[in-house]
C-alpha cells in the first residue's frame, strides 16, 4: 500500500507540472472569452509565446525577461485578432484559426536556429522547484502543490487575481457585461472596444506564458511544435470550467492528470482491461457532458457569455 | 453593407496570413555547383542518363526538421547526398499523411524531380498511385511494403542498433529496471522494445524493462513525463521510441541515464545520454540517386541494417559503463559475420510460453508483425 501511495504522490506531482500550461492556455482564452471573443488561436498564441520566451533566455540569459518577452508576444499575436474581430468585425472563428496557423508557421521559423538548443543553468536553476515554508510540510498536499517551480506558484496567483477582477472589482463587472451584453455595456458608458483589445492582449499574453512554461521550464530546450495540441485542449478546458477561474485550475489538473494517469496505473488498467484509448477519450467526453448538463439547465452562473463570437456594430443597436 | 465589405476584408487579410503560414515551403538550398573544366564530357548523352546539372531529388518528411529526431535524420542523409553527388534537392516539411501527399509529389515533378524519397509509412498509398501516374520519376518509400516499376521500398533494421544499446544499459542499470518510452504498440517499436530487452538480457539476465506507450510520436513534454513516470517507479537507465528529446532530459534532470534514438542525443543531455541508435540515410540516398541518374535503377525492398551502413550505433560517451564498448563492439561484429541473430530462439513470451524454438531464426515476415513481448518487458500491447 506504501508502495501505491508513492506513487499515487509522484502522479500528482507530475500532474501539476502537465497541467501548468494548459492552466495558463485556460486562463487567457477564458478572459478573451469573458470580454464576448471566442480567440481560436490558443495553439497559434503559445507557440509565439513558447518561441519568443526561449529567444529571450537565450539572448539576455534573464528568467524574469523570458517570461515577459513570452507575455508580450502572445499578447502582440492576440492583437492580430483583435484588430481583425473588433475593428474589422471579422468572423471570429475564422480569425483564430488564421491565428494558429501563422503562429505555428512563425514559430518554426524563428525557432530554426534554437534547434536543440537547451535553456541555460541559470535559468532552469531559476526555475526549478522551491519549498514554501510550512505549507510544504503538510503531508502529500505539501509536496505535490508546495514544492513546485516558481511558474506554478504563478498559475496559483493569477487564478486569484483573475477571480477577484472578474467577481470583485467593477472593471471586471463591466468586462463581464461587455461579454454579456455590449450594447447595454456602451449604453452605461463602457468603452466597449477598449475593453476588448485590453482583455483580447492579456488573454493572449497568459497563452503566450503557457507556451513558454513549455520551451524554458517544462522541457526546456527548443522544438518545434513544442505545444502538440495544448491549445485546443485549453478551448475545451474554458467549456469544462465553465467560465470560472477556480474551476479552470481543478480542470487544467484533472486534464493534465488524464494524459500521464496510464503512465503511473498503467498495469491496473490493463487489469482490468481498461484501454489506454478510453483514457485519452475521458477529458473530452466529459467537456461535452459539461456542455450538455449547463446547456440543458439553461443556467446563468454557468454558461458562455450571451454575446460570445457576436461582432459588436455600434450602430445597429 | 458596412458588415460585408468589413468580413469580406478581414477573410482577405486571414488568408493571406493563411498562406503565409502552410504555403508549400518547398525550398531548394543547394546551388548548381559549378562543374571544374574538362570534366564536362561523359555527362550527357547516353540514353536514360541523368546529368548531374538536370538532376533534381525530392524529399518528403512527416515533421518539422527542427525535430531533432526523426526527420532530422532524413534531412542529414539529403545533405549527405547534395555534398556527396552535388545534385539540386528539394524538400517539403511536415505533410500530413493524407491527400496532401499526391500535391506535394505532383508540385515536385512539376520541379523537375527525377526521384523522390518519401520518408513516412502513411504515405504509401499515395505514392503508388503517383508513380503510376509518372512512370519516367523514381519514387522511393521509407518504411512500408508496396512496390511498383518505378517505386522501391526501403527501411533498416534498427533493432540490431538497439539490441547492441540494450547491452549498454543492461550494464548499467543497478536497480534492473529499465524504462522505455514507447510511441505506440505497433510492430516497429514492439520489434525494438524486444531486441533492446534481449540486448540488455544478454549481459544482466534479472533486467526488466516497463514499457508506457504515449500515443504520440511527437510531444516533447508528454514524453519527459512519461520518462519520469518509469522513473519514479524504479528505473535507473530511460531508452525510448520517440521522434524528441524529451526522454533524455528527464533522466538527465533525475541524475539516471539514458538511450537516443533516431540521431545521436548526446548533446540534449549530456550528463545522462550514453548512445543512440541512429539512422545513417545518407549511402542510401546517394546510391539509389546514382542509380537514377546512370538509368540503373530497379524495383527493390530494401531492409539491411549494419551490413550496409543504414543503421548505426552512436559513439558511446563517458556515462556509459566500462567494458560496454568492448561488449558493443563483439556483438556486432558477430551481428555482420551472421554468428549472432538478434531474434533467435529459443524466445518466450511474457507468459513464459516458448514463440521461437531454439535455433530458429525469425522470419522477416514475423518480425515485420511482431504483436507479442518477450519474458523481461513489463507493459501491455493492447
Amino acid at each position: 500500500m506504501e508502495g501505491f501511495w508513492n506513487i499515487f504522490q509522484a502522479f500528482s506531482v507530475v500532474l501539476v507540472i502537465g497541467g501548468t500550461p494548459l492552466l495558463f492556455a485556460t486562463l487567457g482564452e477564458l478572459l478573451t472569452e469573458k470580454a464576448g471573443h471566442l480567440n481560436l488561436g490558443v495553439e497559434g498564441m503559445m507557440l509565439i509565446g513558447a518561441v519568443a520566451g526561449f529567444a529571450a533566455g537565450h539572448f539576455t540569459g534573464s528568467p524574469l525577461l523570458a517570461m515577459g518577452g513570452a507575455f508580450l508576444a502572445g499578447g502582440l499575436g492576440a492583437m492580430i485578432y483583435g484588430f481583425l474581430t473588433v475593428t474589422l468585425r471579422a468572423n471570429q472563428v475564422v480569425s483564430g484559426l488564421a491565428l494558429t496557423m501563422f503562429g505555428t508557421g512563425i514559430s518554426s521559423y524563428l525557432g530554426v536556429n534554437f534547434i536543440g538548443q537547451k535553456m541555460s543553468a541559470e535559468i532552469s536553476a531559476f526555475f526549478s522547484p522551491v519549498a514554501i515554508p510550512l505549507l510544504s510540510s503538510i503531508p502529500y498536499v505539501g509536496r505535490v502543490f508546495f514544492r513546485q517551480d516558481p511558474m506554478v506558484y504563478l498559475g496559483y496567483v493569477t487564478v486569484a487575481l483573475l477571480g477577484t477582477y472578474l467577481y470583485r472589482t467593477r472593471i471586471g463587472l463591466n468586462l463581464r457585461a461587455v461579454g454579456e451584453n455590449p450594447g447595454a455595456a456602451d449604453a452605461s458608458g463602457i468603452n466597449v472596444d477598449l475593453y476588448k483589445y485590453v482583455h483580447i492582449f492579456l488573454g493572449g499574453a497568459l497563452c503566450g506564458l503557457g507556451g513558454a512554461y513549455l520551451s524554458v521550464v517544462a522541457v526546456p530546450q527548443w522544438q518545434d511544435g513544442i505545444t502538440a495540441g495544448r491549445g485546443w485542449i485549453a478551448i475545451a478546458l474554458v467549456i469544462f470550467a465553465g467560465w470560472n477561474p477556480f474551476k479552470a485550475i481543478l480542470g487544467a489538473y484533472l486534464f493534465g492528470g488524464l494524459s500521464i494517469i496510464g503512465f503511473y496505473f498503467g498495469n491496473y488498467f490493463s487489469a482490468w482491461n481498461i484501454s489506454q484509448n478510453l483514457i485519452d477519450m475521458l477529458p473530452y467526453a466529459v467537456t461535452i457532458l459539461v456542455l450538455t448538463a449547463s446547456s440543458v439547465r439553461k443556467s446563468k452562473e454557468k454558461g458562455a457569455p450571451k454575446a460570445l463570437g457576436v461582432a459588436y456594430y455600434r450602430e445597429e443597436r | 453593407m458596412k458588415r460585408l465589405s468589413a468580413l469580406f476584408l478581414a477573410l482577405l487579410v486571414a488568408s493571406a496570413t493563411l498562406f503565409a503560414g502552410c504555403a508549400p515551403k518547398v525550398t531548394s538550398d543547394t546551388e548548381p555547383q559549378q562543374q571544374p573544366e574538362g570534366q564536362q564530357e561523359g555527362q550527357q548523352g547516353e540514353a536514360g542518363t541523368i546529368s548531374k546539372e538536370d538532376m533534381v531529388v525530392g524529399f518528403i518528411y512527416v515533421g518539422p526538421i527542427g525535430d531533432g529526431g526523426y526527420t532530422w535524420a532524413h534531412d542529414q542523409g539529403r545533405l549527405f547526398l547534395e555534398e556527396q553527388l552535388g545534385v539540386k534537392t528539394i524538400y517539403k516539411e511536415s505533410v500530413p499523411e493524407n491527400q496532401e501527399v499526391e500535391q506535394v509529389l505532383r508540385s515536385m515533378v512539376d520541379q523537375g524531380a527525377k526521384a523522390i524519397f518519401a520518408t513516412s509509412f502513411g504515405y504509401m498509398d499515395y505514392v503508388e498511385k503517383v508513380s503510376n501516374e509518372f512512370p519516367d520519376v523514381k519514387f522511393f518509400h521509407c518504411s512500408g511494403y508496396k512496390t511498383t516499376a518505378n517505386m522501391a521500398n526501403y527501411f533498416g533494421r534498427i533493432y540490431e542498433s538497439r539490441y547492441l544499446s540494450g547491452i549498454v544499459a543492461g550494464m548499467k542499470t543497478e536497480s534492473d529496471i529499465i524504462g522505455y518510452v514507447g510511441a505506440f504498440p505497433i510492430p516497429e517499436v514492439v520489434r525494438g522494445i524486444n531486441a533492446f530487452t534481449l540486448g540488455a538480457q544478454s549481459v544482466n539476465p534479472d533486467v526488466k524493462v516497463k514499457v508506457v506507450f504515449t500515443s504520440t510520436w511527437y510531444d516533447p513534454a508528454k514524453e519527459k513525463d512519461a520518462a519520469i513516470s518509469l522513473l519514479d517507479q524504479g528505473a535507473d537507465v530511460i531508452a525510448q521510441h520517440q521522434d524528441t528529446a524529451g526522454p533524455q532530459q528527464a533522466a538527465q534532470e533525475r541524475g539516471a541515464f539514458a538511450i537516443g534514438y533516431n540521431s545521436d542525443m548526446s548533446e540534449a543531455a549530456p550528463a545522462a545520454n550514453m548512445t543512440s541508435s541512429v539512422w545513417n540515410w545518407g549511402p542510401y540516398y546517394v546510391e539509389q540517386t546514382q542509380a537514377v541518374m546512370d538509368g540503373t535503377f530497379a524495383s527493390h525492398s530494401y531492409w539491411e541494417g549494419f551490413s550496409e551502413g543504414i543503421v548505426d550505433l552512436a559513439p558511446l560517451t563517458a556515462n556509459a559503463p566500462e567494458g560496454a564498448a568492448a561488449k558493443v563492439e563483439e556483438a556486432k561484429a558477430k551481428i555482420l559475420d551472421g554468428s549472432l541473430f538478434v531474434f533467435e530462439g529459443p524466445l518466450k513470451d511474457q507468459t513464459g510460453a516458448e514463440r521461437v524454438a531454439a535455433g530458429v531464426q525469425m522470419t522477416d515476415q514475423e518480425m515485420l508483425s511482431f504483436d507479442w513481448f518477450v519474458e523481461g518487458v513489463e507493459g501491455k500491447i493492447e
